[in-house]
């Protein structure tokens, strides 16, 4: 892939200050993702992913380092954060709305998203009436909706069912081929990020740092469960675990 | 998705309705029995009959109905003045950190000044007009409103304002869609108690400054007083009380709604 790069971090470190005592969130960490690319992220809870994530937003500023990003992006926050005022469909064409989307073409679109994150029939519903699953595909149909390049998504399926999930797999893989994103996309899921990364980001934890990239090289589409995924995803779980920073799967 | 309503129309209004029933059926009981009681002359505290007789009486003719009119008019004028400046002045308290440190403090400070005090300046000012009346009026809701504003600015939740940025709302944008209504259960609460303190400064003010050719709640008590008529008396305060109670029903509603939409109210 001879694709330019489009987010760009370089030692980049991240402390947060409570009264005397400063914790490095992140560490010199460096980090280049190319146009196109499928970037997944895994790393045991507290290492820093969100912090990450929220970086390349430009949400947090970094304590020291660059971070240069080349297009707009879109970003699908870990709590889903709808606003609690407006309907699912309110919520997503919010988002068009402030792309610059033409009013005309809002109530076409939106259905489309809504029908892409299989939450047909909700349309009137409010963000406290949903479950924690449907919220976050609200969340995730509202991240597309904004018609960015690059999109940031923090754990968007962490609380969904296989059978949802694995359908999402196949939408999120799609519309990312299809419109060419570059996607960042945040997972405590191994064979998650191995079903979907083109590479694979493992972080450590206190301080958070990158501890090993692993190009994928399996042929698309795949499958969660095929043993070639499996056994890539049991490889590089044991690298985080030689590591000392995962407890979790 | 249909929520259905936990209770039929007519038992909901019935268990809401019962106990205010009773609580008016307990005063009126003991008023009866102090009037029985004769520790005041009946012409100074008169039975709830008589002035239910003279409420009744003064709602066939148009001049009670006419001070009504007058007086709602000048709360719903004043009031809405205030609105305005109210959150004209909030907007610009929130936004704007100098003039924060200037006057925001002052305006908490302004909520706690009886709007009673303001009259004899109002009246050198204005003299005995209806300019004086919503001079206090505005000084007495405005700072509510406009506290009520800054207090919902100030906490929108962070995430909120992330979002606004991560969506590229900025400035009026931002504004329209995130912050104001992020802050709206804040504001229509400050709305609410602007409201309460208007009402009271219409009274205190047309008690103090009678203009003879406009008939109002206020002017109709004093006059009761005056030719010691006091199931008239009665019968306007009675008048007043329901008037401030369905105001306040009203803004009780709109908080409600807003409560429900956001899924706030335990149902
Ligand atoms: N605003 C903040 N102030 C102080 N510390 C923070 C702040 N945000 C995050 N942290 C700290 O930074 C560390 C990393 O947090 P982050 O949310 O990035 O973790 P994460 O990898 O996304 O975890 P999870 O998988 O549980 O979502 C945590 O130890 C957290 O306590
Ligand atoms: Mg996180």
């Amino acid at each position: 892939m001879n694709q330019p790069t489009v987010v760009d971090l370089r030692h980049v470190s991240k402390s947060y200050s409570s009264g005397s005592k400063t914790t490095e969130v992140l560490q010199n960490l460096s980090l280049a993702i190319l146009r196109g690319e499928f970037v997944t992220v895994v790393g045991a809870s507290g290492c820093g992913k969100s912090t990450l994530l929220q970086l390349i937003a430009g949400l947090e500023q970094p304590s020291s380092g660059t971070i240069d990003t080349k297009a707009k992006i879109a970003f699908m926050f870990q709590d889903a954060n709808l606003l609690p005022w407006l309907t699912v469909r309110q919520n997503i064409s919010l988002a068009l709305r402030l792309a610059g989307v033409a009013k005309t073409d809002w109530a076409v679109r939106v259905q489309e998203l809504i029908d892409k994150v299989r939450l047909t029939g909700w349309e009137e519903a409010r963000p406290h009436e949903l479950s924690g699953g449907m919220r976050h595909r609200v969340a995730l149909a509202r991240c597309l909706a904004q018609g960015a390049e690059i999109v940031l998504m923090d754990e968007p399926l962490g609380a969904l069912d296989a059978m949802t999930r694995d359908h999402l797999h196949e939408e999120i893989e799609r519309i990312s081929r299809e419109a060419q994103l570059t996607v960042v996309f945040v997972t405590h899921n191994m064979r998650e990020a191995v079903r979907l990364g083109d590479r694979v980001i493992l972080m450590a934890s206190a301080p958070g740092r990158i501890l090993h990239e692993e190009k994928v090289a399996l042929v698309r589409p795949r499958v969660m469960d095929s043993p070639e995924v499996a056994s890539l995803a049991a490889k590089l779980t044991g690298l985080l675990k030689a590591a000392g920073s995962y407890e979790k799967n | 998705m249909k929520r259905t309503k936990s209770k039929t129309t007519l038992s909901g209004v019935w268990q809401v309705l019962w106990p205010k029933l009773l609580a008016i059926v307990i005063v009126v009981l003991i008023w009866e029995g102090v009037y029985w009681l004769g520790l005041r002359p009946s012409f100074v505290l008169p039975s709830p009959g008589e002035t239910f007789r003279t409420l009744v009486a003064e709602l066939a003719t148009p001049r009670l109905w006419s001070a009504m009119a007058t007086t709602l008019g000048r709360a719903i004028v004043g009031f809405s003045i205030a609105a305005v400046i109210g959150t004209a002045l909030g907007l610009a308290v929130s936004s704007w950190r100098t003039l924060r440190l200037a006057v925001g403090s002052l305006i908490t400070g302004l909520q706690t000044m009886p709007s009673i005090a303001w009259f004899p300046f109002a009246i050198l000012l204005f003299g005995l007009s209806e300019q004086a009346i919503f001079f206090v009026i505005v000084l007495g809701a405005t700072p509510s409103i406009a506290n009520g504003l800054i207090s919902g600015i100030d906490h929108v939740p962070p995430a909120y304002r992330k979002l606004g940025q991560v969506l590229g709302a900025r400035g009026f944008a931002l504004y329209r869609h995130i912050i104001f209504p992020a802050s709206l259960p804040a504001y229509v609460s400050g709305l609410t108690q602007g409201w309460a303190f208007a009402w009271r400064s219409l009274m205190a003010g047309e008690l103090l400054v009678i203009i003879a050719s406009k008939p109002s709640l206020g002017e109709t008590l004093e006059f009761a007083r005056q030719f010691s008529n006091a199931p008239l008396l009665l019968a306007t305060m009675i008048v007043i009380l329901i008037l401030g109670m369905l105001v306040d029903g009203l803004f009780s509603m709109l908080a409600r709604q807003v409560r429900r939409r956001r899924g706030l109210l335990a149902e």
